[in-house]
C-alpha cells in the first residue's frame, strides 16, 4: 500500500469495498516497516500476530462503512501503555515491561477497531527534542537520515512522514508533537489540556502532558482527534467540554478570520529561511481574506527557564515510583533495600532523565523551593495572561513551530542549553494548556519546515479551519521524501 | 557557581540517584549553566502574581465511592522482578553484610 497515494477516506474507501482486504493491508504496511526501518528505525516493537490476528476478524466482519478508522493501522508512541504489548518509555527501567491494561486512547481506538501495528521510539520518557536520548536506538530524519527526526515523539513522525502508516499518536508536553511534524512535514496537534485522556499515557509532566494525532493532512488529523478525545473517568484533568466534529467545517474559507502574529516569534534565534517561510504564510493567510496584526507575548522568553523547572519537579515526582521493586529494571548485587532504589535507578535512567529528575528535585528542595519552583509557577501565571490578552480580540495566534530546520545526528545531544532553547516556540502552549498544530509550510535546502497555529483553549475548530484553508491553499504538504521512492 | 559538586551530590541523594567522580564532574557543569539558564527568571518582578500549578477548569472531581472489582493479584505480579508464595520479594532492609 502506497501511503502517499491515499488519506483516510480514500483508504477507508478500499477497504470498505474490498478492494484490499485488511490483512492484506497490514502485511504490506509491515513489509514496508520493515524495508523502510532500516533507514529509518522509527519503531521500537512490531506488534505483528496480533494485528494480523485482528485483521483477520475484521475481513470476516466487513467493514463497517460507519468507522472512518476500522482496518486502519496505526503506530503508537511508546510511552502509550498497550495492554500485552511490549512499552518501554524508551527507556532502559521499562525494557521489558508488559503493561496489563490499556491507556484509554488504546481502549478508544479499539473500538473503532483500528489496529496498532507497533510502538515507536521517543526520546527517554519523552525528554528531549531530537529521539537521540532513546535507549535503544537513534531515529532518522524521514527526508534526510543525518538528520534528527526531532523529538519526543520522532518515531511516530518519521514513521508517519517515510509512509510506513497513514497516522500515528505522540505526546506534547513542551512541544514533542509540534516540533517533530515540523522536522519532518507533516501535521501534528497538540489537543488543548484536558481535551484527551492522560490515562495511561506514562506521567512526565501531569500538567503539560497531552496525546494527539500525527498525519499527513489537516483533515485526517481532526478525524483521529475525534476518535480519541472526551471525558474519562479515570483521568480527573479530562475535560467535560463537548466534542464537536474537528473534520466538521473544513471549507477552505476563513474569511474575516482574526490572526495575531507575536513579534517575539519572528524575532532573534529565528533561522532566516523559517521567518521567510512564515512570512509567506501569512500573506497565504491574508490572500484568504483573514485579517493578520502583529501583536506581543513580552513573556514568552520565559517560558523556556519556566518549563524545565516546573516539568522537571513534575517528572522528578512522576518518576519516584521507577524503584525497581513492583515492575521494571531491578539491578542485581545489591545488599540491602536502599541499595534496589539506588542502583536500579542508576543503572537504567538514560542522563537526560537524571538531568531532569536532578533539576526537578533541586527546584522542589527545601531552601530552593520559593526561588525556583514557585518563582516558575508565578511566571507561569503571566506567561497564561499574556495569551488570554491577545486571545481577547484575536482568534488564531500563527508563527513557526521551531526556530531552525531538523538539525544533524550528535550535533546538540551534548549540549542540554541549545537543545533546550529549540523548544522556545512550543513550550509556552502547553504552559498554557493551549490547542496548537504544525503543518508544512515551506522547505529550506530539502528540510521542512513547520507553520504553527495556537488556538484559544477547546478551540481546536479554529485552528484545524484554518490549517485546511492554508492547506489547500499551497502544495507543501504534496513533497514526498525520497525514502517513499518516487523522487 | 550556581551549584557545586557537594550540592549536586546532596540532590541526587535525595533523589536515588548515584553518581561516580566522573559523572558527578559533568553533571555538575550541566546542572550549574541549566541552573544559571533558569535564574534569569528573577528578573521578572512576581510581586502579588498567583502561581498556575495546572490549568484545567475543573474544581474537585467527585465520583459515588462505589464498590468496583479490583485487579486480579496473578496480574499485578506480572511485571514483579523477584517474587515467591505471591508476595514481592526484596532484599533485606537493614544491611547485614557489615554488622557490628
Amino acid at each position: 500500500m502506497d501511503y502517499f497515494k491515499q488519506d483516510l477516506a480514500s483508504l477507508h474507501d478500499l477497504l470498505v469495498k474490498k478492494e484490499v482486504s485488511v490483512t492484506d493491508l497490514v502485511k504490506e504496511t509491515l513489509t514496508t516497516i520493515k524495508e523502510r526501518d532500516q533507514k529509518l528505525a522509527a519503531f521500537l516493537t512490531l506488534n505483528e500476530q496480533a494485528a494480523l490476528d485482528q485483521a483477520a476478524k475484521l475481513d470476516q466482519q466487513g467493514i463497517d462503512p460507519a468507522n472512518i478508522l476500522a482496518g486502519i493501522p496505526l503506530a503508537i508512541k511508546d510511552n502509550i501503555v498497550t495492554k500485552n504489548l511490549r512499552t518501554t518509555a524508551a527507556s532502559k527501567i521499562l525494557e521489558n515491561f508488559q503493561p496489563i491494561y490499556d491507556a484509554t486512547v488504546m481502549e478508544k481506538l479499539a473500538a473503532q477497531q483500528a489496529v496498532t501495528i507497533g510502538k515507536t521510539n521517543l526520546d527517554e520518557f519523552a525528554m528531549g527534542g531530537s529521539t537521540e536520548n532513546s535507549a535503544f536506538q537513534i531515529t532518522k530524519n524521514a527526508w534526510d537520515q543525518t538528520k534528527v527526526p526531532g523529538g519526543s515523539s520522532g518515531g511516530s513522525a518519521a514513521a508517519v512522514a517515510g509512509g510506513e502508516v497513514l497516522a500515528a499518536l505522540g505526546s506534547d508536553t513542551g512541544g514533542s508533537i509540534r516540533q517533530p511534524a515540523a522536522f519532518n512535514g507533516i501535521v501534528g496537534v497538540k489537543p488543548t489540556y484536558g481535551r484527551v485522556s492522560r490515562y495511561g499515557l506514562i506521567a512526565f509532566a501531569s500538567s503539560l502532558d497531552q496525546i494527539g494525532p500525527f498525519t499527513r493532512n489537516v483533515k485526517d488529523n481532526a478525524l483521529l482527534l475525534n476518535a480519541i478525545s472526551g471525558l474519562d473517568p479515570h483521568d480527573s484533568t479530562s475535560s467535560n467540554q463537548k466534542v464537536p466534529d474537528f473534520a466538521a467545517g473544513l471549507d477552505g474559507n476563513i474569511k474575516n478570520m482574526k490572526i495575531a502574529v507575536p513579534k517575539e516569534y519572528l524575532g532573534e534565534g529565528i533561522a532566516e529561511p523559517v521567518k521567510a517561510a512564515i512570512k509567506q504564510a501569512i500573506s497565504t493567510f491574508e490572500k484568504l481574506g483573514a485579517t493578520v496584526d502583529e501583536v506581543s507575548l513580552p513573556h514568552s522568553k520565559y517560558g523556556v527557564p519556566v518549563y524545565y523547572i516546573i516539568a522537571s519537579s513534575e517528572a522528578s515526582s512522576n518518576l519516584q515510583r521507577f524503584d525497581g521493586i513492583r515492575y521494571g529494571y531491578r539491578a542485581q548485587d545489591v545488599k540491602n533495600l536502599e541499595d534496589v532504589y539506588v542502583k536500579s535507578r542508576s543503572e537504567a535512567f538514560g542522563d537526560e532523565v537524571k538531568r531532569r529528575i536532578m533539576l526537578g528535585t533541586f527546584s522542589l528542595s527545601a531552601g530552593t523551593y520559593d526561588a525556583f519552583f514557585k518563582k516558575a509557577a508565578q511566571v507561569r501565571t503571566l506567561i497564561c495572561q499574556d495569551f488570554a490578552k491577545v486571545f481577547a480580540d484575536y482568534d488564531l495566534i500563527l508563527g513557526p513551530t521551531a526556530p531552525t530546520t531538523a538539525f544533524g545526528i550528535g550535533e546538540d545531544i551534548d549540549d542540554p542549553i541549545t537543545m533546550y532553547m529549540n523548544d522556545i516556540l512550543t513550550i509556552p502552549v502547553n504552559l498554557a494548556g493551549l490547542p496548537g498544530m504544525s503543518l508544512p509550510a515551506g522547505f529550506a535546502d530539502g528540510l521542512p519546515i513547520g507553520l504553527q497555529l495556537i488556538a484559544n483553549r477547546f478551540a481546536e475548530n479554529t485552528m484545524y479551519r484554518a490549517g485546511y484553508a492554508f492547506e489547500q491553499a499551497t502544495d507543501f504538504h504534496k513533497e514526498i521524501p525520497a525514502i517513499g521512492g518516487q523522487n | 557557581m550556581a551549584i557545586n559538586a557537594e550540592e549536586v551530590k546532596h540532590v541526587a541523594g535525595l533523589a536515588k540517584l548515584a553518581f561516580s567522580e566522573t559523572e558527578l564532574q559533568k553533571f555538575t557543569g550541566q546542572m550549574d549553566e541549566i541552573i544559571k539558564m533558569v535564574q534569569q527568571l528573577s528578573e521578572v518582578d512576581t510581586t502579588d502574581v498567583p502561581v498556575t500549578s495546572h490549568v484545567t477548569d475543573a474544581k474537585n472531581v467527585l465520583r459515588p465511592d462505589t464498590a468496583q472489582p479490583g485487579v486480579d493479584r496473578d496480574l499485578l505480579m506480572k511485571n514483579v522482578p523477584d517474587s515467591q508464595d505471591g508476595y514481592i520479594k526484596v532484599p533485606a532492609i537493614i544491611d547485614e553484610s557489615g554488622e557490628a
